[in-house]
């Protein structure tokens, strides 16, 4: 099957994959050798702005998942009040 | 009056804007550019200082007063209301670029005023401009939403009206200087001013408004209304503690709505009280450093949060859906509108060589500067967060994700020119950092490319876009909303009104029965007394008379021998 554009084909969606991962990798890797001079002790843990990075936007995902549970409506939900007025 | 000539850039919008419906074809076009740019000249060109005084009953108003500061937005302003200009040229609304024009006007007309007065009248102008910008869209949705906008506009109004009124009384002085939050008049000041820039707990207004207005409507929309409220918040509130923690606050409620969007444009929406959030958190901070990050926040923010409305207003013009469970794989189609999307995308996730880099660290910089490390650490989630949310999520769901089979082409010329120079200034401002640092009010001591600076960015940012793919099948998009404090005044306000209007209704009809018997029961009495042969009406025998009359006196005789 024709591709219609390069970033359909699989194979270079594969290799776009690999190429984040190294970034992903390399990003933690100068990081743990190169001085970040640290204003606060937690800074200076290793890989500690990659695991936050990770970790907190997991907690939103799951905190905001959660209030969805209690707050979503179907999109049509106001549609009656937008016809009364 | 005036100590020089100079123009008022406010006053050459807002003519600009009652002189455009008179115009047609190429001329009107000429106009829509020329306009802001004249607008943006004499910004440019004004001088320092009080320039226009005049006295008014019995207080001194400076309507044009420029510094650093006020330049700096004017000068934004003048420039969004160009680009903006440009992007809508193509709209059919004749309405809307007026609109919009008279609004900007206004912005800049705040951010030039020397007194509260002044701040006022063109805050009010401000609501109506934006009002007449989101009914231009011409839809029920768009006139039902800018009701509830200009009730809670209205609103605010009042309150600040009331807050520089006892302003006024208790100082005797009109001019707009740094205050502290510590009389009624203050708060009512500063909530004023709060409410516009999307503070909670009436956040809502601006998700339920702003995407109800046209695909360029909400380009404009997007600029004015928040950042002018930033810049009267920096000029009136410096350093007023509780703005940490209310910016802290509209960040993640930004953040998780967001998450939980399936409109792009509210999406958006939901980012720009992310945004402000930043600048609000800033603004408590209160340093010269944090000021600083505050402005140039707000000015990154206006171009690459117009440009990311360019192109989902594109999307809008070209395919009419605004649902991301609608859209996807726009990128076969529509690549021009795809770059400048994913640059309004990295900027807004501050990604290194964009605008947002240079200007929301400062704002991180002097929570290290203060030593404020829960600060900090609120500041270094919602930037990964904010990545997750816009940065990755609107253009993902957009233009590429699962192809909808939409193949829509990339907008006609004048689209396409307004998004290319944001995008441009986008990239200028982040390899060139000293173009918005030299207009900064403060002199700038701050260096954004370190190594240690790139890379924890580039980690923070990364493992969150990371995080985004492991967790995609969460955020797959369902086509529902977030309920708000607006379901307060769209739902439960509605549903008790009616309930209790029904209970009065019965109470009343109670009534009705009981009165009309009460009254029904009194007539029969006074027909039964009254009719001929009744009690009162009765002819009485005379022997009747003197017999009470013989009765009295045997009474009179009998007391008497008593006594």
């Amino acid at each position: 099957m024709k591709q219609e554009h390069w970033l359909d084909n699989p194979e270079n969606q594969r290799w776009l994959w690999r190429g984040f991962l190294l970034t992903l990798a390399l990003t933690v890797i100068i990081g743990a050798v190169v001085d970040l001079h640290p204003h606060f002790a937690i800074e200076g843990w290793f890989g500690f702005y990659a695991a936050y990075g990770f970790l907190t936007c997991l907690l939103m995902i799951v905190v905001a998942k959660g209030l969805g549970l209690l707050l979503k409506r179907p999109d049509s939900y106001y549609d009656q009040d937008n016809r009364d007025e | 009056m005036s100590s020089a000539f100079v123009l008022h850039p406010a006053l050459v919008l807002i003519a600009g804007a009652f002189l455009l419906p008179l115009l047609r074809g190429g001329v009107r076009n000429f106009a829509v550019v020329a306009i802001p740019a004249l607008a943006l000249a004499a910004v440019i060109l004004l001088p320092e200082g009080r320039l226009w005084q005049t006295n008014w009953l019995d207080y001194s108003l400076a309507p044009l007063a420029v510094d650093r500061l006020s330049r700096l937005f004017a000068g934004i302003f003048a420039l969004m209301a160009l680009a903006g200009g440009l992007f809508a040229l193509k709209q059919h609304s004749r309405l809307e670029i007026s609109a919009a024009y008279l609004y900007a006007g206004s912005a800049i007309g705040v951010a030039l005023a020397g007194d509260l007065v002044t701040v006022f009248l063109f805050w009010e102008f401000m609501v109506v401009g934006s009002t007449l910008v989101i009914w231009s869209a011409g839809t029920p949705a768009a006139w039902a939403a800018s009701r509830r906008y200009l009730a809670v506009h209205l609103a605010g109004g009042v309150i600040l009206f009331a807050g520089i009124t006892g302003h006024i009384i208790d100082t005797g002085d009109a001019s707009f200087t740094a205050m502290q939050a510590d009389s009624i008049a203050h708060w009512l000041i500063l909530i004023g001013f709060l409410l516009n820039a999307g503070a909670p707990p009436f956040s809502a207004w601006l998700p339920d408004a702003y995407p109800e207005a046209s695909w360029s409507g909400m380009v404009f929309l997007s600029a004015f209304t928040t950042k002018t409220a930033v810049y009267v918040l920096l000029r009136g509130f410096p350093g007023t503690e509780i703005l940490i923690w209310i910016g802290i606050f509209m960040i993640f409620y930004g953040i998780v709505y967001a998450l939980l969007e399936n409109d792009m444009r509210r999406i958006l929406a939901y980012s720009i009280v992310n945004q402000v959030g930043f600048m609000i958190t800033g603004i408590g901070i209160g340093t010269e450093m944090a000021l600083n990050g505050t402005a140039a926040h707000a000015v990154s923010h206006i171009i690459y949060k117009a440009l990311l409305l360019m192109s989902a207003g594109a999307v809008l013009a070209a395919t009419n859906r605004r649902k991301c469970s609608e859209l996807g794989g726009l990128f076969h189609s529509m690549p021009l509108t795809t770059v400048c999307a994913c640059v309004g995308a990295l900027a807004i996730s501050s990604f290194p060589l964009t605008s947002g880099f240079i200007s929301k660290s400062m704002v991180t910089q002097a929570a290290f500067d203060g030593h404020l490390q829960a600060v900090w650490l609120f500041l270094a989630a919602a930037s990964a967060g904010v990545f997750l949310h816009a940065g990755i999520k609107f253009p993902w769901f957009v233009f590429f994700q699962k192809d909808s089979g939409l193949r829509p082409a990339d907008p006609p010329m004048s689209m396409r020119c307004g998004m290319v120079l944001f995008a441009f200034l986008c990239v200028a401002i982040g390899l060139w950092p000293d173009l918005l640092y030299g207009l900064l009010p403060h002199v700038v001591d701050y260096v954004p490319y370190t190594v240690a600076h790139v890379i924890t960015q580039l980690q923070l940012l990364l493992f969150s876009g990371l995080a985004f793919f492991v967790m995609l099948n969460y955020l797959k998009r369902t086509p529902t909303i977030t309920l708000d404090a607006d379901w307060l005044w769209r739902a439960s306000g509605p549903a008790v009104t009616r309930r209790l209007a029904g209970a009065i209704r019965q109470i009343l009809a109670r009534m009705h029965t009981g009165i009309a018997a009460a009254t029904a029961l009194a007539s029969t009495v006074i027909i039964r007394h009254r009719r001929p042969g009744g009690l009162l009406l009765r002819s009485w025998p005379s022997g009747n008379m003197s017999l009470w009359v013989m009765v009295l006196l045997l009474s009179y005789l009998a007391l008497y021998y008593m006594e």
